[in-house]
């Protein structure tokens, strides 16, 4: 049963161009991801494909200019605004993507603490500190003293004193030397087996493997795959897009060889398929109308030639 | 509502500034070709309370107030206009020179520019302003040397940021001359940063005429001042004849929010900050 | 560094003043006799300047002048006939009176309608507070000063119109009740016009701080409401707003001496004008040092704010 499912999900932007034109930017378009209770899904994407605003459109966070449609339900009932108010924090934690996100004027400890539900805030708070190896002192400094790395360990901490099943984690570990993303990707993994959800976003295609259960990748605004870990190996025959193949095919362990070409800009998005203009397997047809997402040997795909 | 105007933020902003020019021009032009012989003393209508023939009333010399207020404005705004007009130029000059001229010349105008804040702007009017004897002259120059300050931080840094973009950076690596690069780069892009700036000038200069004049010290007796008009009328504050100073007054705040609005507007049309929202 | 720039700054002033009031066409021994100039002969003139050092070369002048000045000597007004310093102290617990009644007023007043419009923004409490703020931003003091008087004194009688004390009652005579009388009409004049300021910094401030990436984590920690305010909005827009309102140091003294003027109150601006009007060289440049040091020291203020409330700067000393 899925606990978080996210479909048909648009997100676009107001503004203006040059002159006194109104345009609708749509930065995310038809997306459509479910997490399961006790799994972790890691969300990989090229930077601007539209991974932090899911997180934020899941916890209804996105600025006051964006507009949103389509549906998020949570343990298969919507996720209305006013649910939302109870469950953010409580159920449902987000682990942001960086440092700008503490209260500059607020002691870190303070912030974690109030993040906690429940219990003795000062002594979770101390206990999760630890468990990230941050010294005692840490927790009465501001966030302008804290190194990239201390600050990041900060944000975990804040989901993790919050006793949230499911925890949405932008991009949690860059920064962070080897024990510590081992200490926290493992956590993430206990988390899961408890039968609570992790939607992990990340650039990092490896460690996701390492960890995860599924991946979803993005490109432009929309998914285009969802897969098992077990899809990736090999030279990524059982992958089932163009674009998860050619990622896959350009990591340095693999054939190392880059995309050529770059991700559309929401403002002039081709008609048909987002990816056509860099795929090699693009026919006429592609450019006829966007793929609709379908079942494909146990996994999602959003391509007419998939097989 | 929405459905009977098609227009978008933007269209409408533009529409409210052009409702706001024409209601200005409106104003000046009134000042300019009214009937001069309305405000001759006519000892027959002394006194007399707001009424349909007039409007505002009249004073004590049975001149009509509403002349004599629209005439003040038309001053106050010529006076406004010139005072802005020499502020602007003055924070045109000294903007772009501390951004272009080197780090000595940015230091001593950011000096210059401190020395003119320390003293309130109001005692700096009235030493200028009895420095020069008072009257037209010495209001114009301690508008025109007063009000610069601010919109001068503004372009420099403006200009600054201009100059460390890399259209400009290419352009001087191809040996482009300093005046080419600001005509063609800087100018351009500041052009709506002094735009905005003039327009949130203008209410001040105008207030602080209004305000020396009023103290005794600005514009001659003679002219028809808002300030001169308001000053005359605490003498017959305790007699009960409220009119003297309320319309007057509530105009002139109708003239200087006007300026004001066009200002805000500009800068929401301008500024790409505000293009979300 | 920054009170070396001060000096300078200080010294510049009172050169540049000097300069400016000594080429002034009024002439300083008519305006010291005043009334009797006819009584005075050629000779008693020519006895007048000598006395007042006139006949020296101006920068000879203004270095008497400046080194009487540290000396802490500005002269002697030659309207209140009484030494500068005097007249400025004593005006200046009567300025500081009003100014400061009007300062906390209208910036406890201005925070909170700040606050309240921006929590509310985008509605009616929003758009009539912003309405007010910039109307006011546009009023003249002195018209809202003749305003007040006509409605608070001339309508309904509950105050006496001008003067800083009753007429003709002995300076020993006035009490407290009298002077806090004749205060309140003023105080109310520049309160009233003060808020605009800080209630618009503060409103845009803290939108800014709501629409903040911090603001948006904390509400997805489920935070709301009032608590989220009081944890985040409060702390990250007061510094803000109290460092404006040290900063306005110099508008609050400008506020003053056309409130002064309407209402007849016998302090600093209102003595800035008369020096001003009737030619009193001493006095006016005492009242630009004055004021001068005032706006210092409410840049300065601002400053130790910065440094004793925010983090940033406080822990990077120690
Ligand atoms: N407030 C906003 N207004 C307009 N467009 C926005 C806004 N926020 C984000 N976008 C656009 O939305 C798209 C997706 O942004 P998002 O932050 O979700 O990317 P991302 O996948 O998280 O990238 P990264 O890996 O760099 O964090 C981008 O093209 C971005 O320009
Ligand atoms: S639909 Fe066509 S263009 Fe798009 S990914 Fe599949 S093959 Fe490539
Ligand atoms: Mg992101």
């Amino acid at each position: 049963m899925s606990i978080l499912e996210v479909e048909n999900l648009s997100v676009s932007f107001k503004s203006y161009t040059d002159g006194f034109k109104e345009i609708n930017h749509k930065v995310i378009s038809s997306l459509s991801v479910a997490l399961e209770a006790g799994e972790i899904l890691a969300v990989v994407g090229a930077s601007g494909s539209g991974k932090s605003l899911l997180a934020h459109a899941i916890l209804g966070i996105l600025p006051s200019n964006a507009s949103i449609s389509g549906s998020i339900k949570y343990k298969d009932e919507e996720l209305t605004a006013a649910r939302l108010a109870t469950l953010r924090g409580k159920e449902l934690a987000l682990v942001p993507q960086s440092v700008n996100f503490l209260d500059p004027l607020m002691r870190v400890g303070s912030q974690v603490r109030t993040a906690a539900n429940g219990g003795d805030a000062v002594s979770a708070q101390r206990k999760v500190f630890e468990r990230y190896h941050l010294g005692k002192e840490v927790e009465n400094m501001y966030p302008f003293q804290l190194s990239g790395g201390m600050a990041r360990r900060t944000l975990l901490s804040t989901a993790m004193v919050s006793g949230a099943k499911v925890i949405i984690a932008d991009e949690p570990t860059p920064g962070l030397d080897p024990v510590v993303i081992k200490e926290a990707l493992s956590n993430f993994r206990e988390f899961a087996d408890n039968g609570c959800a992790v939607m992990l976003i990340t650039h990092d295609i490896e460690s996701a493997l390492q960890i995860a259960d599924k991946i979803a990748v993005f490109y432009a605004g929309t998914t285009v795959e969802i897969a098992s870990v077990k899809d990736f190996v090999g030279k990524g025959e059982a992958i089932r897009h163009p674009y998860t193949k050619a990622l896959w095919r350009a990591l340095p362990q693999n054939e190392f060889i880059p995309i050529p070409g770059s991700q559309p800009h929401p403002s002039s998005l081709p008609s048909g398929c987002l990816f056509a203009p860099r795929c090699e397997m693009a026919t006429p047809e592609c450019e006829q109308a966007q793929p609709e997402m379908r079942e494909l040997r146990d996994g999602m795909v959003r391509c007419i030639h998939a097989t | 509502m929405i459905k009977k105007f098609p227009l978008n933020r933007k269209q409408r902003t533009l529409v409210k500034i052009i409702i706001s020019i024409i209601f200005l021009v409106t104003v000046i032009l009134g000042g300019v070709l009214l009937d001069e012989d309305k405000i001759v003393t006519n000892l027959s209508e002394r006194n007399s309370a707001p009424s349909l023939e007039h409007l505002f009333g009249t004073d004590w010399l049975g001149r009509d107030m509403f002349t004599r207020t629209v005439m003040g404005l038309s001053l106050s705004i010529g006076v406004g206009l010139i005072g802005a007009i020499g502020s602007a130029s003055i924070a045109l000059l000294l903007g772009m020179a501390a951004a272009t001229m080197g780090k000595m010349a940015d230091r001593i105008i950011s000096w210059v520019i401190d020395l003119f804040l320390s003293v309130p702007h109001l005692v700096t009017l009235i030493l200028i302003a009895f420095t020069l004897g008072g009257g037209f002259k010495g209001i114009v120059i301690g508008l025109t040397l007063t009000h610069w300050p601010s919109l001068a931080r503004v372009i420099r840094a403006e200009v600054m940021q201009i100059r460390s973009a890399e259209f400009v950076q290419v352009s001087q690596k191809m040996g482009k001359s300093r005046w080419w690069i600001a005509v063609h780069h800087i100018l351009p892009h500041i052009v709506p940063q002094l735009l905005i700036g003039f327009m949130l000038l203008f209410p001040h200069v105008i207030l602080h005429e209004a305000a020396v004049t009023f103290l005794g010290l600005g514009l001659s007796p003679h002219e028809p001042a808002i300030g001169i008009i308001l000053s005359e009328s605490m003498k017959y504050l305790s007699s009960g004849m409220w009119w003297l100073a309320f319309f007057p007054g509530l105009c002139l705040l109708i003239v200087v929010r006007t300026f004001d609005q066009i200002g805000e507007n500009l800068r929401v049309l301008m500024d790409p900050t505000r293009n979300h929202d | 560094m920054k009170s070396v720039r001060m000096v300078t700054l200080l010294v510049a002033i009172c050169l540049i003043s000097f300069l400016l009031v000594k080429n002034s066409p009024i002439d300083p021994i008519q305006a010291y006799i005043g009334a009797d100039m006819l009584k005075v002969g050629p000779e008693q003139r020519e006895k007048i300047a000598e006395y007042w050092g006139l006949d020296e070369p101006v920068i000879v002048q203004f270095f008497n002048w400046g080194s009487a000045v540290l000396a802490g000597d500005l002269g002697t007004s030659m309207i209140y006939r009484q030494p500068v310093i005097e007249v400025i102290g004593e005006r200046f617990f009567n300025s500081l009176a009003l100014m400061l009644s009007a300062w906390l007023l209208s910036g406890v007043v201005g925070f909170v309608m700040g606050v309240v419009a921006a929590m509310k923004k985008g509605t009616w409490i929003d758009r009539i507070i912003k309405w007010y703020c910039f109307t006011l931003a546009s009023t003249p003091t002195f018209w809202m000063g003749l305003l007040v008087l006509m409605v608070f004194a001339v309508w309904l009688g509950w105050f006496p119109i001008g003067m800083g004390v009753p007429a003709g009652v002995l300076a020993e005579d006035v009490t407290l009740m009298d002077r806090i009388q004749h205060l309140i009409l003023p105080v109310l004049t520049l309160s009233i016009l003060g808020v605009a300021n800080v209630a618009l910094h503060t409103r845009q401030k803290l939108i800014d701080v709501m629409a903040s990436d911090y603001v948006l984590f904390a509400r997805a920690r489920g935070e709301k409401g009032f608590v989220l305010f009081w944890r985040h909005g409060l702390r990250n827009v007061a510094l803000p707003a109290i460092t404006l309102q040290f900063a306005a140091f110099s508008e609050l003294f400008g506020g003053a001496v056309l409130a002064e003027q309407v209402f007849s109150y016998p302090g600093l601006g209102q003595a800035t004008v008369e020096a001003g009007l009737r030619g009193d060289v001493p006095l006016l440049l005492g009242l630009v040092i004055f004021s001068t040091i005032f706006v210092f020291v409410g840049n300065l203020l601002a400053d130790l704010s910065y440094r004793v409330l925010d983090p940033r700067t406080r822990e990077v000393r120690k």
